[in-house]
């Protein structure tokens, strides 16, 4: 069949994914708003994609800049914190993600953005780089960074919430 | 030992959870709705459980475009609509609250005619004209495909409203479903034979 795919698939393909990267990179309070306002620009755009265009990037850099919309609101909003704590509210009642969700949220936002493009998302760091800016090795360096950064504070959080892992 | 290690990350995140079925559904919901208020839906549509099957329902802002059995295979059905109409396209039930009120109606027997806007975007040239002359037949009652040919103004295209009728993209709501073989058996459907004859017994309840 010639021609892109109805929009819907787009969504069923990649919209669980595109919520994990909105949720890594915001928290659990901002990433429903994100994931809408990014697939309503998404849906306007779609029919002057290109047919062979990555669609996983495409929506990756919409989100980018849809969490940046978000938390600029957000700061309009609400006076500014040091660290934006996990609110119980839009938790999980299984509290299976609390504690790398904690750990994420402390991430500098260049590390967490990296992380959470290319291990969420799956993009190479090439694309990485195009969509936060700065370098391919830039976008490498970010993400090692923060993923060596989780690793440091993931477990401490795991102890002060008194789980075994 | 590095950090980067792409199986230990996955490790890492293997505690991250993609969204629920139900986060997701209801996200799903609300993104079809923005999509409407801001008048991007192109195509909006949804499925509907009826006596013959399984049917998919869709409609553009100008009316219901399409109606199309298991048979056709929906996904198939959506591929051609986001090739032909606009690939705008979600699940998004509430355009189509009307169509499948009536077509419930009409299964129930309680409902003889449909009153929807139609966009008839699929159809063109001689097969339009058939389908416009369709509606002509009434409710419980049938015709030829040499009538239906005579009274579209070309009583030699009998084959040509053989085809409109194969390639109806409104069935049920436009009633090919009447138009028979003159030998008095029921001919082809996109639904099935079994379909149409469904229909037909229903017609004559």
């Amino acid at each position: 069949m010639k021609g892109k795919p109805p929009f819907d698939a787009v969504v069923a393909a990649h919209g669980a994914t595109v919520h994990r990267v909105c949720r890594a990179v915001l928290g659990p309070v901002d990433a429903d708003d994100a994931w809408s306002e990014t697939f309503v620009a998404a849906l306007k755009a779609y029919p002057e994609l290109p047919d062979n265009a990555n669609i996983e990037a495409w929506l990756v850099t919409i989100a980018h800049r849809k969490a940046i919309d978000v938390t600029r609101a957000g700061a309009r909003r609400a006076v500014p914190v040091a660290q934006v704590p996990e609110r119980p509210a839009a938790q999980r009642t299984d509290g299976r993600d609390l504690d790398l969700g904690a750990a994420l949220a402390a991430l500098p936002r260049k590390q967490r953005e990296a992380v959470a493009y290319h291990y969420l998302a799956g993009l190479p760091y090439q694309e990485v780089a195009a969509v936060i800016g700065g370098t391919t090795d830039a976008a490498r360096r970010s993400a090692a960074d923060g993923i060596a950064n989780l690793r440091r504070r993931y477990p401490s959080t795991a102890v002060e919430k008194g789980t075994t892992r | 030992m590095t950090s980067g290690n792409p199986q230990e990350v996955s490790d890492l995140f293997a505690a991250y959870p993609d969204p629920t079925e139900a986060e997701l559904r209801r996200l799903r919901d609300r993104l079809a709705a923005s999509a409407d208020a801001q008048g991007i839906l192109d195509v909006a549509y949804r499925t509907l459980d009826t006596p013959v099957g399984t049917l998919l329902l869709a409609a553009t802002e100008t009316g219901l475009v399409r109606v199309a059995y298991e048979t056709e295979g929906h996904d198939k059905v959506l591929a051609t609509l986001a090739a032909r109409v606009s690939p705008r396209i979600l699940h998004a039930p509430k355009r189509l609250d009307a169509a499948a009120r009536e077509i419930d109606e009409y299964f129930a027997g309680l409902r003889h005619g449909f009153d929807l806007p139609l966009d008839f975007s699929l159809s063109k040239g001689f097969r339009r004209t058939v389908l416009d002359h369709l509606s002509d037949i009434a409710y419980g009652h049938t015709a030829s495909y040499a009538a239906v040919a005579a009274a579209a103004g070309h009583p030699r295209a009998v084959r040509a409203v053989g085809t409109a009728c194969a390639t109806n993209p409104l069935p049920v709501v436009v009633p090919c479903h009447r138009v028979v073989r003159s030998d008095g058996s029921v001919g082809g459907y996109a639904g099935g034979p079994a379909a149409k004859q469904a229909l037909l017994r229903l017609e004559a309840a």
